[in-house]
């Protein structure tokens, strides 16, 4: 009897804590987006209704940045992809002695205040530094060309903020790799190429599915590169959000953007995982 | 004959053959020195400029001092910032490890009915974006007339550290020998001395693992924090709000000397590790 029961009270505290502070505040945020404002009432004040046309409202009005969170969610993914794979795999294999070093050192600049990093970019890319100059006088840039608050800096700045993110899981799944499967492929006759295409990216699918989600999901919520490196023309879907439950205290078209962004994320990433083929996600 | 010996002198090969083929065998080292270089370069500026005596805003370099080091509370507000993001995080880590670390044991180590929901509801917010969490959370708050400040702030932390915690654990008890505590069991060890002499201290470096991550995250954290703090400044939001009329040095020297704290942690821990390992 008591064997039966250690399961589910080993969960209890867990998980009631999880359903009254995540749960709960779904449900009510899904409550809210269908909310209208009462009329002739102060700032902030609504009732419940169950007005949908709360998200058509919201679709509508911000199809831009809702269409920019996942372009430039997707670029920095597939940007951090490109960055971290070779990278995981030159420590997983050809790192010798000094793999555990490396490893601290992926995750050692998470250490410093992702905001002071966020905002050493804004400088270093700013006019004050030294590149923007630099790349003025060898011609690279124009005259008139900036780095900071363009959509060129934002992409930067996320797959430069959620690149661990990538290549932490990437690592983990290369590493697992048996470096006697490249071997033998490569006794097969296969060229690196080949062997790439067939044994190690099929070997390493997990990691790359698990890391594109960590990266993607946060990417395309996020509001502070857009806020620091961006323009008002490169605004993201969580400024947008930020801005109306601070700002404009319209809490119904929060609540129905929070849920759109939410539920886009969820089709789009079941989409990727069947795709991917990949289910031991967690 | 004679002549054909002399022939076969060793080749030299040409200097920008050699080159090439040494850059073709360590291709993807230099990449990765690349790769290293582009992760550092932020705080690398962020460390530099913590020796700059740039008076209120951090923006230009004006000279090297020992000042803002010698004086890290000099700015105002940054030091009881920080103060609230380390209680938040202590908190936070607390609690989180201690709830996660029980939801890890009953999904690494039973098997049970609705396993696979436990599971999702694990993923799931780790699948939520920040944002929506946070706002979420704010809401709710608001209609039991909650005000946001330092306990909603540390309820907020704990909900998504949980998941973080959880996943850490679990992979450690996942990779635990089960012949350990058969062993221990076969040694006339009941249920609770297996657990308690075998099974924690295997998992405990799993355990110190997740609360290091725990409070990193809560520390670092500013999106949700920002939706669930109200008038409540934490380091991150500190940086946030002053960024708009420049960051005083001090943050900066705050920023760095986390940084190394950090770093030496992680690596006195791997060389403990390492030293019980042998």
């Amino acid at each position: 009897m008591g064997k039966i029961r250690t399961p589910y009270l080993l969960l209890l505290p867990g998980f009631a804590f999880l359903f009254t502070f995540f749960i709960l505040p779904i449900i009510n945020l899904a409550q809210t987006s269908t909310q209208t404002k009462i009329a002739g009432g102060d700032t902030g004040q609504y009732e419940q209704t169950l007005r949908f046309a709360n998200y058509v409202d919201a679709f509508v009005d911000n199809k831009e940045q809702f269409g920019r969170s996942f372009l430039y969610a997707i670029i920095a993914t597939v940007l951090a992809l490109a960055i971290a794979y070779p990278l995981a795999y030159a420590i997983a294999f050809k790192s010798g002695k000094y793999k555990n070093v490396l490893l601290v050192l992926v995750v050692a600049p998470f250490f410093t205040s992702f905001l002071l990093r966020t905002i050493a970019w804004k400088q270093i890319l700013g006019e004050e530094g030294f590149l923007v100059p630099t790349l003025r006088t060898l011609g690279i840039i124009s005259e008139n060309t900036t780095l900071t608050s363009t959509s060129f800096a934002v992409v930067m700045g996320m797959t430069y903020n959620f690149l661990p993110f990538m290549t932490l899981p990437l690592y983990a799944s290369i590493d697992r790799i048996d470096p006697r499967t490249l071997e033998a492929s490569g006794d097969l006759y296969a060229n690196g190429y080949t062997t790439f295409r067939k044994v190690t990216l099929p070997l390493s699918m997990p990691g790359v599915v698990a890391g594109t989600l960590l990266t993607f999901i946060p990417a395309a919520g996020d509001y502070v590169n857009a806020a620091i490196l961006g323009n008002p023309n490169t605004k993201m879907l969580g400024n947008v959000i930020e801005s109306r439950y601070f700002k404009i205290v319209d809490y119904p078209t929060a609540a129905a953007l929070s849920f759109t962004l939410m539920a886009a994320i969820l089709i789009l990433v079941t989409l990727y995982i069947r795709k991917a083929g990949t289910e031991e996600l967690v | 004959m004679s002549h054909k010996i002399k022939d076969a002198t060793i080749p030299t090969i040409p200097l920008g053959a050699r080159i090439q083929r040494w850059v073709g065998r360590n291709l993807i080292r230099i990449y990765a020195v690349i790769a290293f270089t582009y992760l550092f370069i932020p705080v690398a500026y962020t460390f530099a400029f913590s020796f700059n005596d740039s008076g209120k805003s951090n923006l230009i370099w004006k000279g090297f001092t020992l000042g803002n080091w010698q004086n890290p509370c000099g700015a105002p507000e940054v030091c009881s910032a920080l103060g609230n993001s380390i209680k938040i995080g202590f908190l936070a880590t607390f609690f989180s490890t201690i709830l996660g670390t029980m939801i890890a044991f009953a999904i690494g180590r039973h098997k049970f009915k609705g396993r696979s929901t436990s599971n999702l509801l694990i993923f799931l917010p780790m699948a939520t974006p920040e944002i929506v969490m946070g706002a979420s959370l704010l809401s709710l708050f608001l209609v039991f007339k909650i005000n946001p400040g330092f306990w909603p702030t540390v309820i907020a932390h704990i909900v998504f550290c949980i998941s973080f915690v959880v996943v850490t654990v679990k992979a450690r008890i996942a990779s635990l020998d089960p012949r350990l505590e058969q062993a221990a069991m076969d040694l006339y060890a009941n249920e609770f001395e297996t657990f308690r002499r075998v099974t924690l201290p295997l998992v405990a470096p799993g355990i110190a693992g997740a609360a290091l991550l725990a409070f990193s995250l809560s520390f670092d954290d500013f999106i949700i924090t920002n939706f669930n703090s109200g008038t409540l400044t934490t380091f991150p939001k500190f940086i946030y709000v002053s960024a708009a009329r420049g960051i005083p040095a001090q943050a900066n020297v705050i920023g760095s000397a986390m940084f190394f704290l950090a770093l030496t942690i992680v690596i006195v821990g791997q060389l403990v590790n390492r030293r019980k390992v042998r």
